[in-house]
């Protein structure tokens, strides 16, 4: 196990370096120097802005010196907001779009991990049929066309809900919560599906009903721990997606989170804020997928062996 | 006589079905399936027809009518500057399918190059090439498209080249699995011993024999890359005005969506039947030519 944990960490490192390097290079390249916009800057005062964020160095200190900077954990500075830092944007955002995140995926588990499990235990029939057709809904139906359509429902037409913001009225978190949740249901709901199902024909699946166990004890005792493996395997995967669906959400029901801060770094051209983010989210991304990777191993016994063994 | 009956009678019986035609009898069977189909061609066939079908031009604006709902005139109703939002949604649908379908193509292109060399080639050459497919795979795509849009500004091309440099990755790893299994047989030998070059044998001989799980992950890739699109121009990242996408249309929709509600409806339902018809004719090919384990 220890040994699948450090292959997998040494396997990151080069990825993190990459996405470092590539995002460096693709903003420097990126046409227009950042203070070119300003009209008629006095040349010397042009001459201190650039020495300030190290732009009169050649390209590889620049380099360089962002590595350093990167090492000791500082993301950069905004070049749009003089005194701003990437670190501080981080500080404010990361909480809610954390929390935010963590409510999607207790709702993408909840109703996709129950709708998976119904459907499996009798295939082929209406109690397979209906779940499976809401998660194809769930799946065709994109995050930003679900957001306004719930808030035309439940917060305009029926006016049960609070329509936007994060923490000001109490229930403002429900709506982002189950339209950023709802399309991970769905996978999850499919996911589970097939990986209960092909659990349940398994012998150690006979076995527990040779003894004699009651259905709801085989099927949480002893199915649901292998059936939900591909379901854990595509919970890295989700985090990159959960991320890429919080601009939206964050945008729709204008939540001050990361992903709307990133949108907006991004309307502006602000590229240090584009860069340093990217660096940082990139990194966050590459974690959870090696998260979820050595939790899946860690859940699936044959793996475990065959790492364990040697 | 008796010679030249037998002689069809023998043909008949030998004139089997291809696994082509099997597909084909188990596809017709799935409803869903071809549901999907009618619905992908019929708004395949309007996008290309669209320039002379539309009911209005593409710029035709009645500023005095403004936003008016679902009537005669305007089956879909009009948007807040009077246009035709039929119209818009069909000039729309042009620019999405054609994401959808162009970005598709380049994933195909390369993914299946990158795939059928590596498993071809084998040995160390394998290892470099998937080891590469391997790092790119880690990397948050959807963060460096977002990077890419802001960085090189928002045209077409790039946004084509973009979306298929993301989804080439998968496409590359089946297309190598198969060719693995393939080249081990013995008509691949056949060929290597007739001594042709490499690049004939991967081109005629493997390419072709690894087409059914190519085709089923193609049709399951276009939703996902039109998705991509939509989720960029809905940012105001993708498409730009003057050209518009069904992302940009569900975007101007959703901001207006208190008062002209069937702006966010109409587009939105474009973009979702489309989704589904692509997912549900994916699934129905994956069992009619039974390929197993489509996705890694």
């Amino acid at each position: 196990m220890w040994r699948f944990i450090s292959i997998r960490l040494l396997q990151a490192i080069p990825v993190i370096l990459a996405v470092i390097t590539v995002t460096f290079f693709l903003v420097r390249v990126a046409p227009g120097g950042p203070f070119d916009s300003e009209k008629a800057v006095i040349p010397e005062v042009k001459a201190a802005l650039e020495a300030q964020y190290r732009l009169d160095l050649p390209l590889y200190q620049q380099y360089v010196a962002y590595l350093g900077d990167l090492a000791q954990g500082e993301l950069g500075p905004s070049f749009k907001y003089p005194g701003r830092s990437v670190n501080e944007l981080i500080g404010a955002g990361l909480p809610v779009t954390a929390e935010l995140g963590l409510y999607a995926l207790f709702v993408a588990l909840c109703l996709g991990g129950v709708a998976g499990v119904i459907a499996a235990l009798k295939p082929n029939t209406p109690q397979d049929y209906i779940p499976m057709s809401a998660a194809m809904i769930g799946i065709c139906m994109p995050t930003f066309l679900l957001g306004p359509l719930l808030v035309l429902l439940f917060g305009i037409h029926l006016d049960w809900l609070p329509v936007s913001g994060w923490g000001d009225i109490p229930g403002d978190k429900i709506l982002p919560s189950f339209t950023l949740g709802a399309a991970y249901a769905a996978y999850i709901a499919r996911l589970g599906r097939a990986g209960m199902l092909e659990v349940m024909s398994q012998d150690y699946i006979r076995t527990a009903r040779a003894k004699g166990l009651p259905q709801w004890q085989v099927v949480i005792k002893h199915a649901l721990r292998g059936g939900m493996i591909p379901v854990v395997s595509f919970l890295g995967p989700a985090f990159a997606g959960l991320l890429a669906g919080s601009f939206v959400v964050e945008t729709i029901f204008q939540i001050p989170g990361l992903g709307r801060f990133y949108v907006q770094a991004a309307f502006n051209r602000d590229y240090t804020m584009i860069l340093g983010t990217t660096v940082f989210l990139s990194t966050l991304i590459v974690l959870f997928n090696l998260l979820s990777d050595i939790l899946a191993a860690w859940m699936n016994p044959r793996l475990r062996a065959q790492y364990g063994s040697d | 006589m008796t010679a030249e009956t037998t002689i069809t009678d023998i043909s008949m019986a030998e004139h089997g079905t291809s696994l082509w035609q099997d597909a084909w009898v188990r596809l017709c069977k799935n409803r869903m399936a071809l549901f999907g189909l009618a619905v992908l061609s019929l708004f395949v066939i309007v996008a290309l027809l669209t320039p002379w079908i539309a009911p209005y031009s593409y710029e035709t604006q009645d500023l005095q009518l403004g936003a008016a709902p679902p009537s005669a005139q305007h089956w879909l109703g009009t948007d807040i500057f009077g246009r035709d939002l039929l119209t818009q949604i069909m000039y729309g649908g042009r620019i999405s399918l054609a994401v959808g379908f162009v970005a598709t193509a380049v994933a195909l292109l390369i993914g299946v190059t990158w795939g059928a060399i590596a498993g071809y080639a084998g040995g160390r050459v394998d290892a470099v090439m998937m080891r590469l497919v391997d790092i790119l795979y880690a990397l948050p795509f959807m963060i460096f498209i977002v990077l890419l849009m802001v960085v090189f500004g928002r045209n077409l091309l790039l946004l084509f080249l973009a979306i298929g440099a993301v989804e080439w990755l998968t496409m590359a790893r089946i297309m190598r699995g198969q060719i693995q299994g393939l080249r081990q047989q013995e008509f691949v030998e056949a060929a290597v011993s007739l001594g042709l070059p490499p690049s004939t044998i991967i081109r005629r001989h493997l390419i072709p024999n690894a087409l059914g799980p190519i085709i089923v992950y193609t049709t399951l890739t276009i939703p996902n890359v039109m998705l991509l699109e939509a989720f960029l121009s809905f940012l105001g990242l993708g498409i730009q005005p003057p050209q518009t996408s069904w992302g940009l249309l569900i975007s101007y929709g959703a901001e207006t969506m208190e008062e002209f509600p069937w702006l966010l409806i109409f587009p939105g339902a474009a973009l979702t039947l489309t989704l589904f018809a692509l997912n549900f004719l994916g699934d129905g090919l994956r069992d009619a030519l039974d390929v197993r384990s489509s996705k890694d």
